[in-house]
């Protein structure tokens, strides 16, 4: 029990000494307070900590913790994330990335990071806007939004995030709103618990440029009837009085009822399965919009698997243990030689 | 046995084996000049095929090639021309007709001489006397029923008896050349472990070849090339992908890091990768991107966890990474970065050498961005500059462009191995524990590196990245610091001048003509050069392998002669390079941009024109 160390960290162990730079009222600063306290609380030394950035508002990030940090170039993140992980398994790699930086310019990086479920946490801030270049539309941006590049109404499709995930194989998806600490806290905490590629869809506020875009589902009077928070093992259950919740509707689509009403008892409710394989029901809920249905909050999908880096550690090691080859003199001399003299 | 007055003795041959890609013409070649190194000679190869895997057959497009030139003395280019050119059908003729030596010897497929391929071929119905090549050494040998006779009682598909063709065609040069069977049979015992009927029908066919060669008189007189006298030690055969590969796994160890590549398949510098992936044995950690940016980026976040990276590309990869080599230059980090350059612009000539990619390893970035530029010369010694491209990044903090190209990357020369102990150790400048707190961008007084702070060490917790910092790592939009630190980056790649190697003068420190070379082109032109020297000419040669910065001594050998030629394969990219950085010199060129390297003859003959000119 000698070797076991107990940190004992707060938040503010994490604040580098950099002044933050944000727009006042901006949702980045509640993120930044959200994950430094989650931090502090998982238990690992903080010099494990490797914080990687693409380009954006929030790709400032790394250089308000004071962690290793790596602010990159645009939409890459990923990519080098990926390569200090596979570099060293045992740090702890969070990436951190907007719409834009991971959905636009990096969006091969964040399908391939997915697909190969490299243990990184992928912190993506959605504003559905490009702050940093001053108001122009995103991938996420919904269909007619007007900004400086769309002045009559964007004409394209938004991605969906949780569908991207998951269709690019994604094993850990989930979804928070920057006000809300202390869900983003323990969402924070169970990403870095899972081995693999976490997302974490961050629906966060730009004041500035689309200032109130989540407004419809965020504000306190009428969060806890449009959004529900998701908790592995629990039934589908929201609304101020929790008396509203889902069902399977002829085993295909999701359906937002209310308890007592047409026979609905609360056992008719939807328990939540986020470790189930199979995504069917984990893709409907990731892609629930009001006002249909509530939109759905908490880690929607966690499933274990191998991990990239893991994997590539076993396979050398595997190998290794076996191999005639053990230094460069060893393979210098291997194969067809022949002596002069 | 055979008879002595019937052979003659040579100081060296070239031979070209020729046919559609699909023939087995690269193994064919492989074969061959495996065997002649273990049997003692100096050799140097050119492997030579379309970019398409199968071309239309009987194409001259679809002609694969492969060039072998051994002797028995110091051999430094795949040759010119070659003394025999093995042709499997008529479209290797159409190919390679200009480049047999007159009175050279042919040995072709009759059985492939069909008058749809002679029409296919560009022919109308002879190709060797429509190429006015009746006085030549030709030999008719019927390969494709030969292999049918040899190998019917077998019971393979007549697929797979034609494919024996090439091997057959390597048993008759085999006899021709006087060399053993053993290496290749052993091969064969190899390659088709699981399938012995195989490994005993392409022995039958190796064996019917040289049997048949041995019967007709019309391989009179055969070649005998000694052994070469070389340096003592133990050789082996090397391409120079393979080198640098592993002058990278040596790098590392005597670094003690483990080495990360990350990258995405490019020809022609595929083969980096693939022999960098088959070192697990080593600790190697392999990476195939998703696309080329992301190879140099997980190769930089590995770099930033304190490996050894490298990269490997060719130039249009490199073009896609010149946004990541910027942030390379400004983060500070260690990385090697491989293009092995092909023809271009654009998709150009994939398959092709070229050497038109130096301004753009030396320029292609925004803003001032620096790096060091090395290039490889030979096969073999990629392994040394691969390692010295390492040594370098990790000693300086700095990005490293290593130059290969396709001639290099795909030729193979006998290389004598060296032993790690003689390797200098490679010291990286980690931070010290004890600074804090710690300054990313403090530098050394020598080199001006900084520390490299691996994470996982408690207390050098640091940040950096794309933006314009201060010495300690803050981010800075000041004019004057902006400044200060474009010059110090500037600063910190010149200082590497320091530590490498003067350029050295091939011949004598005086003279009518310096031939001026950089890389690849290096066996070219120390061949012409050197019969250029014997006929009596003020003629030497330098090669560049230091790109930036440039060796301390150019001036010093520059101004010993009357005039200076540089040679390249692009249309003058060193020597506008010079013309930038040495001003006082007046610069002549000799270019060719063709996709392949240039001859001997090239060379000879515009050094004598310019010798008479002046």
């Amino acid at each position: 029990m000698a070797d076991t160390v107990v940190y004992n960290y707060t938040a503010k162990d994490f604040k580098s000494d950099q002044e933050v730079r944000w727009c006042p009222g901006c949702g980045d600063h509640a993120v930044l307070s959200s994950v430094q306290k989650a931090l502090a609380e998982l238990g690992i030394p903080k010099e494990k900590f490797a914080f990687i950035s693409g380009i954006g508002c929030s790709s400032r990030f790394p250089y308000y913790m004071d962690t290793y940090g790596f602010h990159s170039i645009h939409g890459r993140a990923a990519a080098i994330a990926s390569g200090v992980k596979t570099a060293n398994p045992e740090l702890s790699v969070w990436q951190i990335t907007g719409d834009g930086d991971a959905l636009a310019i990096g969006g091969n990086h964040f399908i391939h990071a997915i697909r190969r479920n490299i243990d990184i946490n992928i912190i993506l801030f959605n504003n559905e806007i490009y702050g940093l270049t001053k108001g122009q539309y995103s991938p996420t941006s919904i269909k007619g939004l007007v900004t400086k590049t769309s002045p009559f109404g964007t004409v394209e499709e938004p991605f969906s995030v949780g569908e991207l995930v998951i269709g690019a194989k994604g094993k850990f998806f989930a979804r928070t709103i920057d006000t809300n600490v202390n869900l983003s806290t323990q969402i924070y905490i169970e990403a870095a618990k899972h081995n693999g590629t976490s997302v974490i869809e961050v629906l966060q506020n730009c004041v500035i440029f689309n200032d109130g875009i989540h407004d419809i589902i965020a504000e306190k009077e009428v969060r806890d009837d449009r959004t529900l928070i998701l908790k592995h093992g629990q039934p589908m259950l929201f609304g101020k009085n929790n008396d509203k919740g889902l069902i399977l509707e002829g085993c295909r689509k999701l359906k937002a009822v209310k308890l007592g009403e047409n026979g609905i008892t609360e056992k008719s409710i939807l328990v939540h399965d986020a470790v189930e394989p199979n995504p069917g029901i984990q893709y409907m809920l990731a892609n629930m919009r009001y006002p249909e249905y509530p939109v759905a909050l908490g880690v929607i999908r966690s499933v274990d698997g191998p991990t990239y880096d893991r994997s590539v550690q076993e396979q050398i090691e595997g190998i290794k243990k076996t191999a005639k080859i053990k230094c460069m003199d060893d393979l210098l001399k291997s194969g067809s030689t022949w002596s002069v003299g | 046995m055979r008879k002595k007055s019937d052979v003659i003795e040579r100081e060296e041959v070239v031979i070209r084996f020729s046919g559609d890609s699909g023939d087995g013409m690269q193994l064919t070649g492989t074969l061959f000049s495996d065997t002649a190194a273990l049997f003692g000679n100096d050799l140097s190869t050119f492997p030579d095929y379309p970019a398409e895997i199968r071309a239309p057959q009987g194409t001259v497009g679809g002609v694969s090639g492969f060039q072998v030139h051994l002797g028995h003395s110091e051999i430094n280019t795949p040759g010119d021309f070659s003394d025999v050119l093995v042709a499997m059908n008529p479209a290797a003729i159409k190919a390679n007709a200009k480049w047999i030596k007159p009175g050279g010897t042919i040995i072709y497929d009759e059985g492939n001489f069909t008058e749809k391929n002679i029409e296919k071929a560009g022919y109308e119905k002879d190709p060797i006397s429509e190429e006015k090549l009746e006085s030549y050494n030709i030999i008719a040998a019927p390969i494709s029923s030969m292999v049918k006779e040899a190998l019917k009682d077998f019971g393979l598909d007549p697929k797979s008896v034609l494919r024996t063709k090439n091997m057959f065609a390597l048993g008759m040069v085999y006899w021709l050349f006087d060399r053993k069977l053993k290496y290749t049979e052993d091969y064969f015992e190899k390659k088709f472990r699981n399938k012995p009927g195989m490994a005993e029908a392409n022995k039958v066919a190796l064996r019917a070849g040289y049997y048949y060669a041995e019967t007709i008189e019309a391989l009179n007189p055969t070649y005998k090339i000694l052994p070469a006298e070389i340096a003592k030690g133990t050789y082996r055969n090397i391409n120079g992908n393979s080198a640098t590969a592993w002058g990278f796994m040596a790098a590392a160890e005597k670094a003690g890091l483990e080495l990360f590549i990350g990258s995405y398949p490019i020809t022609p510098a595929t083969g980096i990768l693939e022999e960098l992936a088959a070192r697990k044995d080593l600790g190697v950690k392999s990476f195939q991107a998703e696309d080329e940016i992301a190879g140099i980026c997980t190769s930089l976040g590995a770099s930033f966890a304190g490996n050894l990276a490298v990269t490997s590309t060719s130039g249009p990869g490199l073009a896609l990474k010149s946004e990541a080599i910027g942030l390379a230059v400004m983060a500070e980090l260690p990385i090697v970065i491989v293009n092995v350059q092909r023809g271009g612009p654009s998709t150009g000539l994939p398959t092709k050498t070229e050497q038109a990619d130096l301004m753009q390893a030396l320029y292609g970035r925004n803003g001032e961005c620096p790096v060091v530029v090395i290039a490889s010369s030979t096969p073999s010694d990629c392994f040394h500059f691969a390692f010295e491209a390492a040594r370098i990044a990790l000693e300086h903090m700095t990005p490293v462009l290593l130059l290969s190209d396709s001639y290099l990357a795909n030729g193979t020369e006998p290389w004598r191995i060296p032993e790690m102990k003689d390797l200098p150790k490679i010291n990286p400048p980690f931070a010290d524990r004890t600074e804090t707190p710690f300054l990313p961008y403090k530098r050394d007084d020598e080199k001006l590196a900084r520390s490299w702070a691996v994470p996982g060490i408690a207390g050098l917790e640091h940040r950096i990245g794309g933006l314009e910092k201060t010495v300690k790592g803050t981010v800075s939009y000041t004019p004057e610091n902006h400044e200060q630190m474009v010059k110090v980056r500037a600063e910190k790649v010149e200082r590497v001048a320091n530590e490498i190697p003067d350029l050295k003068v091939y011949g004598a420190k005086s003279g009518d003509i310096l031939v001026v070379g950089w890389g690849g082109s290096f066996g070219y032109l120390i061949t012409a050069v050197r019969e250029l020297q014997e006929q009596g000419l003020k003629v030497s040669l330098v090669n560049f392998n230091y790109i930036n910065p440039l060796p301390k001594n150019v001036k010093d050998v520059f101004s010993k002669f009357k005039k200076i030629v540089v040679c390249e394969l692009n249309l003058g990219q060193f020597a506008d390079y010079l013309r930038i950085k040495h001003q006082e010199f007046t610069y002549e060129q000799i270019n060719k941009v063709q996709g392949v390297p240039f001859t001997v003859n090239d060379i000879k003959e515009k050094c004598i024109k310019m010798l008479e000119d002046k």
